[in-house]
């Protein structure tokens, strides 16, 4: 897409800041609705947290997840490319307070009429040989599971083009024009772009872009980190984690798992490009220790990669999808750091917001801005997410 | 207020600490750590080598292309070998330099912007059955070259291998199986590598250029030519490799015209890859140092200030990993003189008496444009091939794949009737170059388990070809710790202290992320937040 081009108009009826799962997806269900949609991404798509978790789709604590769940199965024919998804997934603990915290989700899962197994080592070793005799036991539910977020991400994006919707890559946003309360024009460092409406879902950022409108979203970003091994043979399931970790076997066999400490990171600079992957720590040790407890059989495999995603977290950690106080036709969208897996659902609830005013699916009234409207302003301090002193650690 | 969930509870168990930790025990590293010492510092020098013979089997560190002959499974032979072929190694156990051979660093780590928890600079240690952290005051990064892969048909076969591996193999080891062997390329260190190579007593039987000349230092050339047609080899200028002959073995190359016309059958039983040579910067990636692609020092390098000094303020970067030009790789007292240099500026720093010693020389303009000779190569060996062989080994991945951004051949996919399938690069671009990361994402096209040390350069001249861009327009591919690959029952090694145990969280423990949402309260305090419960993050 070449936005400097003439032929190009400068602007779209619907502008979306922020390349990265959730704007991408709500740009792609803006684009088959038939509306006129620009994605802008300060630096390349799914470059941030989008592409750097660990493909879980198993939220039911979100109202999303009945959409989400009925959309898994269909989106690498409604996308075009395989997003890898595989239904499933089974926690194992490796001792009796584990058993018992992954035992609390159960109450959830029954109302919500999803099946969920308690499993003893024998059938977990069935589903997961890699556990050998380390399980404890563990529970299989058969709903959720994980997905590829790399190729889901680029197929959303490749998806919104094949319906006409633009993506402009290296973009990044300034300011905004507005007037009589409703922006009129998104500033960027390749130009003005006007719109009818804007959503605002730049992760980590977001919370700067609603404060250029007057508006506070209060959020704090964090870095946390993964590693993945090399591949071993594919396990009868694959969508497998416990004992503090998170995460799947991909399918081409690696160990793909996160989890543990996570830093608090100060403000990023307004339209800020992300850096090409902030920095991992030896906290990858941890991560393979933990990943060894629960597949021992996998001690040999080694680890080839490690990495951080910065993802931000509102104070309650549950997601933001409402119009900003003051500004009717902006939009914001943070999924509170679990996006991903939710992605599919929280395309089409921003879709249904732009386009009907509301939510044809899910009671979307905890995602309310309004909640925090009685939040101590120095909330941050309060809750201990400060980033540490240089060198104090 | 603190999260007991966050790094305000993780302390890092270090096993040791040093004054100055060296990488990498090479003429850089090793005069470092010697200048370091006498002056009375408290010096580890760590070098990986020998690597095990099954490591090097993964090529590891370098491409050894199953070249080392059956010496390298003696590892007590080996290390007496680096300890014969290196004069400095005696130097520096005099000095008091605590020097551990066969041992790795898998990673360097540092506090900066976005990672506060960190106590210092450390790096992250393995000898194969240990692993370990160590803290570091400085640290001294001399972690050498690499050779760029081809991926011409057959390059995948045992007995082919890099430049440098060879050299290594035979000068360091008298440790390299082929005995006759092909020369790809003829830049300054193709043609000091057929030098050396000659001097152990190797056999070129000929060295094979796609250019219509010799491209490196003409006297050198000249040289290599003489000693060549003495040996009854020959200079192949205007060839490309096509393919290897034989079974198990290597027992020929067929080199072809770039122009057309009838090809060449060379019996030999190896093949020497040294279309370039490139500084090993992957810890100094990993840790977030700036690199830049830096011509005159042979590819992506670290951008240094003087003495060797790299963004991170505690980190020097020395010798070949710090740049590689062509007087350099032929006079090691240039990579020895940068050790010395950057001990000398710690020494200093740290209030010691440091040797007067002047800045080293640096790069003079390149000779040659590395961009324009490496695509030359990529577009004359490997896509103008009549069959696809695979740039990336570890996944499979052809030059084709890459360009087109298949998805991996295991997942069978076929785009769904009526779909749009131009879903190629240039739709992914917009205006910006094309990142190798992006690709690697979407082909798997470096993500195995040699870490890209095989596909890395091949992939960004690929892109660089069809972009139309230089390589210098090119992001360099992410490095990412562990740098070499570390076995998960190693890395466990590294002691998890109590309070990471206690408050070790799947997810950030927010208990309020993890209330179904039909418990949620209409209004949010941080006073009346959920606390204390443990959580069940899913």
């Amino acid at each position: 897409m070449q936005i400097n081009d003439p032929d190009t108009p400068r602007g779209a009826d619907v502008v979306i800041i922020g390349g990265g799962v959730t704007g991408l997806s709500a740009g792609w269900w803006l684009a088959q609705s038939g509306v006129d949609v620009m994605v802008l991404e300060a630096g390349l798509v799914a470059f941030g947290a989008s592409g750097r978790n660990g493909g879980g789709c198993t939220h039911f604590q979100s109202p999303l997840f009945k959409e989400e769940q009925r959309l898994w199965p269909m989106m690498d024919e409604l996308l075009g490319h395989p997003t890898e998804f595989c239904r499933g997934r089974l926690r194992i603990a490796t001792d009796d307070a584990q058993m018992a915290l992954y035992g609390t989700s159960q109450p959830t899962m029954r109302r919500l009429g999803y099946a969920c197994e308690q499993l003893d080592a024998a059938q977990i070793r069935e589903l997961a040989p890699l556990a050998g005799d380390a399980a404890h036991g563990g529970y299989f539910y058969d709903v959720g599971g994980h997905a590829n977020p790399h190729r889901t991400a680029q197929g959303y994006a490749w998806a919104l083009q094949d319906h006409g919707g633009r993506i402009a890559q290296h973009c990044r946003v300034t300011g905004f024009v507005v007037e009589g309360g409703q922006v009129r024009a998104v500033q960027t460092s390749r130009g003005e772009i006007s719109c009818q409406k804007v959503v605002i879902a730049a992760g980590p950022q977001t919370g700067a872009l609603a404060a250029m409108l007057g508006a506070s979203v209060p959020m704090v970003t964090a870095r946390a980190e993964m590693i993945v091994t090399e591949p071993a043979p594919l396990m009868p399931l694959t969508g497998v984690d416990g004992n503090g970790l998170y995460g799947r076997q991909t399918l081409r066999g690696n160990l793909a798992y996160g989890g543990g400490m996570h830093e608090w990171l100060g403000d990023p600079e307004p339209g800020e490009a992300p850096r090409p992957g902030p920095p991992s720590s030896p906290l990858m040790a941890h991560i393979g220790r933990r990943l060894m407890e629960i597949l021992p059989k996998a001690a040999h495999l080694r680890i080839i990669r490690s990495w951080a995603g910065k993802i931000e977290n509102t104070p309650d950690g549950a997601p933001v999808i409402d119009w900003l106080p003051g500004c009717d036709n902006a939009l914001v969208a943070t999924m509170s750091s679990v996006g991903f897996g939710l992605s599919p659902a929280s395309g089409h609830a921003i879709r249904d917001l732009v386009i009907d005013g509301t939510c044809s699916f899910a009671d979307l009234s905890t995602f309310r801005l309004a909640r925090f409207d009685r939040l101590e302003p120095d909330w941050r301090e309060m809750q201990g997410w400060t980033p540490l002193i240089q060198g104090a650690a | 207020m603190k999260d007991e969930k966050s790094v305000a509870s993780a302390r890092l168990t270090l096993a040791e600490r040093a004054e100055l930790l060296v990488i990498g025990a090479g003429p850089a590293g090793l005069s470092a750590a010697i200048t370091a010492a006498e002056a009375g510092m408290q010096v580890v020098l760590v070098d990986e080598n020998p690597v095990p013979f099954e490591v090097m089997g993964d090529d590891v560190p370098l491409h050894f292309g199953q070249g080392a002959s059956g010496v390298a499974r003696n590892s007590a032979a080996m290390l007496e070998a680096i300890i014969e072929s290196e004069p400095l190694i005696e130097r520096a156990f005099e000095a008091g330099v605590d020097l551990r051979l066969g041992v790795a660093a898998w990673g360097l780590y540092a506090n900066g912007p976005e990672m506060r928890w960190l106590p210092g600079a450390v790096a992250g240690l393995t000898d194969g059955a240990q692993g370990w952290m160590l803290g570091a005051d400085h640290v001294i990064v001399a972690s050498g070259r690499r050779d760029m892969g081809l991926a011409f048909p057959g390059w995948e076969r045992p007995g082919v291998m890099g430049a440098t591996a060879a050299v290594t193999l035979a000068r360091r080891y008298q440790a390299l199986a082929p005995r006759r062997v092909v020369l790809i390329g003829t830049g300054a260190e193709a043609l000091l590598a057929a030098r050396e190579l000659m001097a152990c007593g190797v056999e070129i039987a000929a060295i094979v250029e796609q250019a219509s000349a010799p491209v490196g230092p003409p006297a050198l050339a000249a040289e290599v030519a003489s000693l060549l047609s003495s040996t009854g080899g020959e200079m192949l200028c205007g060839h490309v490799p096509r393919g290897v002959a034989g079974g198990e073995a290597v027992t020929g190359l067929t080199a072809a015209p770039v122009a057309g016309g009838a090809v060449r059958e060379i019996a030999c039983d190896g093949v020497i890859l040294g279309v370039g040579v490139t500084p090993v910067v992957d810890l100094l990636g990993a840790m977030g140092c700036d690199l830049a692609f830096q011509a005159e020092r042979g590819g992506y390098a670290p951008l240094l200030g003087p003495s060797g000094r790299t963004s991170v303020a505690s980190v020097h970067a020395v010798g070949d990993c710090a740049g590689i030009w062509p007087k350099k790789s032929a006079d090691r007292a240039i990579a020895e003189a940068e050790g010395a240099r950057a001990a000398a500026a710690i020494l200093t720093e740290t209030g010691r008496a440091a040797p007067s010693l002047p800045e080293p020389e640096l790069p003079g303009p390149p000779a040659l444009d590395l961009s324009a000779y490496r695509t030359a190569w990529m577009r004359a060996a490997v896509i103008d091939a009549p069959c696809g062989a695979h740039v990336c080994q570890c996944e499979e991945v052809t030059a084709r794949e890459i360009l087109e951004l298949r998805p991996p051949r295991y997942l069978g996919w076929a785009p769904p009737e009526g779909t749009n399938d131009e879903r190629s690069l240039a739709r992914l671009l917009g205006e910006g170059p094309p990142n190798p990361d992006q690709v690697k994402r979407l082909t798997r096209a470096g993500m195995g388990p040699c870490q890209g040390r095989r596909c890395r350069e091949q992939v960004a001249a690929l892109l660089a070809l069809q972009s139309g861009e230089t390589l210098a327009q090119i992001p360099l591919a992410g490095y990412r710790a562990p740098v070499r690959p570390l076995p998960l029952a190693i890395a466990a090694q590294i002691p998890e202290v109590e309070e990471m145990r206690a408050h070790w969280e799947v997810w950030f423990g927010i208990p309020s992320q993890w209330r179904p949402w039909w418990e949620h309260p209409g209004h949010y305090t941080s006073a009346g937040r959920e606390r204390g419960a443990q959580v069940n993050s899913e």
